[in-house]
């Protein structure tokens, strides 16, 4: 009896989470993306491996920049996983994005060494300068500003990355510039 | 062929990212171009540790280090240094002297430092298993499956004392011998390589510059508790690591020293690397295997503990990447060399990562026991700018701070908790007088909440409580009761967290209320934030008496809240001023004035 009880528990959270995610991840209009061959190669080598799942979300992510809906729905179905697994991982890890960032990637340091260097004001700087709050992207779709938790370089604080090119000793008035450097290109 | 030259360049990512690649390249340019490619080769190392004047170039045989060195100086370098044998005076760290000073050893920030974990760091190619071979690489792996039993090894690490150095300072025999004893057809070895702690990055340059240390580490663990598979958990974020990892898994499966029946002795031992994904509480152990095994990260109460029931429910012994990389050296030289280094409990060397005001800023490895004033002034140079010393905080969003009165403290894991703080992994973060403690406390809370996996609620909601009643006081608005609640708040969840984040996160906050009351009641009762940094509690305001009226000051207003004619009295308009301190920086009469 207990462990039909738990079993219907955890039915209610699947069904409710495959619902969150409905509602939460892009509309299927806006995200026709598709697993690639070699991505789905990846995953059935990745398949007989315990443990599999995260290994396989951040090589999607690295292909697409976030996880898709749909593909979302097939990594689930190759990995023979229910959805909300998907999900729960997705949305535990501060690295997994549901939603497609800008084709710039500005990461602001927010490590003690930065933060006390003057990060915060590097990224209020950085939301003046392109117009949008955190984790937003600008119009153009060019770029997106997250602050991350320390990027290893805290001699150089404070940081900023730009897909993953580190930009180290940023001053405020340097910012125009950098953003400049990208964008258009 | 040998060279006649080596010109060693710091590939850390901190070097690397301050154009040290580009470094790189122009070098090789540059010999070819002035052809001497035959009489020199640059080489690519690990971390040097002087991250404040990255990117580092050393010269061998000569041993000549050169500071800040930019792309632009490859030319000179290789005129100079290479071709007329003339060391480059202007790159020297200390440029007033002549040569005698131009080595690693005479420069004040190398010489307290004891080098053990980053032995090879800034020595070797960590892309070459042959140089870490000739450093001695992989005969600590070879004694220990050809001469030593296992409880051989077990014994000489009870000998050598070596503690955890992941945070929590764990006896790592003892982790090994429970994993040994408990019967089990397969057994796991981990690496701790979740190095999320803001402000440190010791774990990161070690692999960086060593990476087959840990693997020949993880391989002797294997072999002493009886595993055949070890797993390197790592960061995502450290994507050099990685490369550099996964290089010389292969360079060590190509020499037999990692695989099936390694050194021709029968062992078998694999290494699989896997991915953490931006979670702070993935360092926690059960966490972290949770997380390994394709889940959220979510710790689960102990015990059991891991060396009974861990990786897939399997006895699996989990160690730090600074653990890992001490236990050649004490297969190697023994115990009872390793004891000798450090104090009664702690022993052997600590890795820091030295960081915030300060002048030398870099990763820096000294015997347990050193003061934190000999790593601060010593080896760190005094504070940046000549400002005052405030206080220095270890141990990360887990420890404390410690201020200028215990400074002559020696720092081993019993000094560091009885002061409030801990040893943590190794993040050392100075703070000067501009830094405001109230503030500090705040900004490790909210790292906390972001990083509360929300499983238990003395964690779930009390950080988020504290962070509250915390933003209040730095925002004019807190009480006394706030903080007679945080302190109830903080002492409960100390006990009733189910991990260690939980159970450590109020420490920044508890500590700071500890040694800086003052400071907490100076927002609390005079609504003011002495260091100025709580922007809803300053007030700027320009002295007319000073005032001469040269508008720099309303030139350099962001949002046009300071008024005045020309050589008249300017006045700031407090409802348009947004507090930044732009005129304050900008006034060269000391007319602008903060309150």
């Amino acid at each position: 009896m207990l462990s039909l009880e738990i079993q219907f528990i955890s039915l209610t959270t699947e069904i409710a989470e495959v619902l969150i995610l409905n509602t939460t991840m892009e509309k299927p209009a806006a995200d026709d993306k598709k697993l690639t061959p070699e991505l789905k190669e990846f995953i059935r080598q990745w398949k007989p491996k315990p443990g599999n799942l995260i290994m396989v979300l951040h090589r999607v992510q690295e292909h697409f920049g976030y996880i898709p809906r749909n593909v979302a729905f097939e990594v689930a179905d190759l990995l023979d996983v229910p959805l909300a697994r998907v999900y729960g991982v997705v949305t535990f890890y501060h690295l997994f994005k549901l939603k497609k960032p800008g084709r710039f990637k500005i990461a602001v340091c927010m490590g003690t060494a930065c933060y006390l260097k003057g990060g915060e004001d590097i990224i209020k700087e950085l939301e003046n300068i392109l117009g949008v709050g955190l984790n937003a992207v600008t119009p153009d779709g060019e770029f997106s500003v997250e602050a991350v938790r320390c990027l290893g370089c805290c001699g150089l604080a404070p940081v900023l990355s730009v897909n993953g090119e580190v930009h180290g000793n940023v001053k405020k008035d340097q910012l125009a510039e950098i953003v400049a450097k990208y964008k258009g290109t | 062929m040998a060279f006649k030259n080596y010109i060693l360049v710091c590939g850390g990512a901190g070097c690397e990212a301050n154009r040290g690649v580009d470094l790189y390249k122009t070098l090789q340019k540059e010999l070819q171009e002035q052809g001497v490619e035959n009489e020199a080769q640059v080489v690519k190392t690990g971390c040097f540790g002087f991250c404040e004047k990255g990117p580092i170039v050393k010269m061998l045989p000569d041993e000549t280090f050169y500071v800040s060195v930019k792309p632009e100086d490859a030319k000179e370098i290789v005129a100079e240094h290479v071709v007329k044998g003339r060391p480059v005076a202007r790159l020297l760290y200390d440029k007033t002297q002549s040569r005698t000073n131009a080595k690693l050893e005479d420069i004040d920030f190398y010489q307290k430092q004891v080098r053990i974990v980053l032995r090879n760091c800034g020595v070797i190619d960590p892309d070459s298993i042959d140089e870490y071979i000739a450093r001695d690489g992989y005969d600590a792996l070879a004694k220990v499956l050809t001469e030593m039993t296992q409880d051989q090894v077990i014994e000489e690490l009870k000998k050598s004392g070596l503690r955890g150095r992941g945070g929590a300072g764990f006896l790592t025999w003892k982790k090994w011998m429970f994993t040994k004893q408990v019967a089990s057809n397969e057994k796991y070895v981990i690496c701790n390589a979740d190095e999320g702690d803001p402000g440190a990055y010791m774990d990161r340059s070690t692999i960086e510059g060593d990476p087959h240390s840990i693997l020949e580490a993880m391989t002797i663990a294997g072999r002493t508790v009886g595993a055949s598979q070890g797993v390197i958990y790592i960061r995502a974020e450290y994507p050099l690591a990685i490369i550099r990892l996964e290089n010389a898994i292969k360079q060590a499966k190509d020499y037999g020293l990692l695989g099936e029946n390694i050194l021709g002795t029968g062992f078998n031992f694999n290494i699989e690397i896997r991915l953490g994904a931006g979670a702070f509480v993935c360092g926690e152990e059960t966490a972290l295997i949770a997380s390994t095994e394709g889940r959220r990260g979510m710790p689960i109460p102990r015990p059991p503990f891991p060396a009974v029931r861990g990786l897939w429910q399997k006895p699996t012994v989990i160690n730090n990447v600074e653990t890992y990389a001490n236990i050649p050296m004490i297969v190697l030289r023994g115990g009872d060399w390793f004891a000798k280094i450090g104090t009664e409990t702690s022993k052997g060397t600590k890795v820091f990562a030295l960081t915030g005001k300060i002048n030398n800023s870099g990763l820096i490895e000294v015997p347990m026991g050193t003061t934190l004033r000999e790593i601060i002034y010593d080896i760190g140079g005094g504070i940046r700018g000549g400002k005052a010393f405030k206080a220095v905080q270890t141990g990360g969003p887990s420890g404390g701070v410690i201020t200028s009165e215990y400074l002559d403290t020696p720092i081993d894991y019993e000094h560091l908790q009885k002061l409030g703080s801990i040893m943590g992994s190794g993040g050392m973060i100075v703070m000067d007088e501009d830094d405001c403690m109230v503030d500090v406390a705040r900004f490790y809370q909210e790292f906390c909440v972001d990083e509360s996996c929300g499983k238990c609620a003395p964690c779930r909601i009390g950080t988020r409580t504290i962070y509250n009643l915390l933003t209040g006081i730095c925002q004019g608005r807190g009480t006394m009761d706030d903080l007679q609640k945080i302190n109830e708040i903080g002492r409960a969840m100390q006990k009733a967290a189910l991990c260690g984040l939980g159970q450590t996160a109020p420490n920044p906050v508890l500590s700071t209320m500890k040694y800086y009351e003052k400071e907490y009641l100076a927002h609390i009762k005079e609504k003011k934030c002495p260091s100025g940094k709580c922007r809803d509690l300053v007030t700027y305001y320009i002295l007319p008496n000073k005032c001469i009226g040269c508008t720099v000051c309303a030139r350099r207003c962001p949002v046009g809240a300071i008024t005045g004619e020309r050589q008249k009295i300017h006045t700031i308009n407090q409802e348009t001023c947004i507090k930044c301190g732009e005129c304050l920086k900008a006034c060269k009469f000391s007319a602008v004035f903060r309150r």
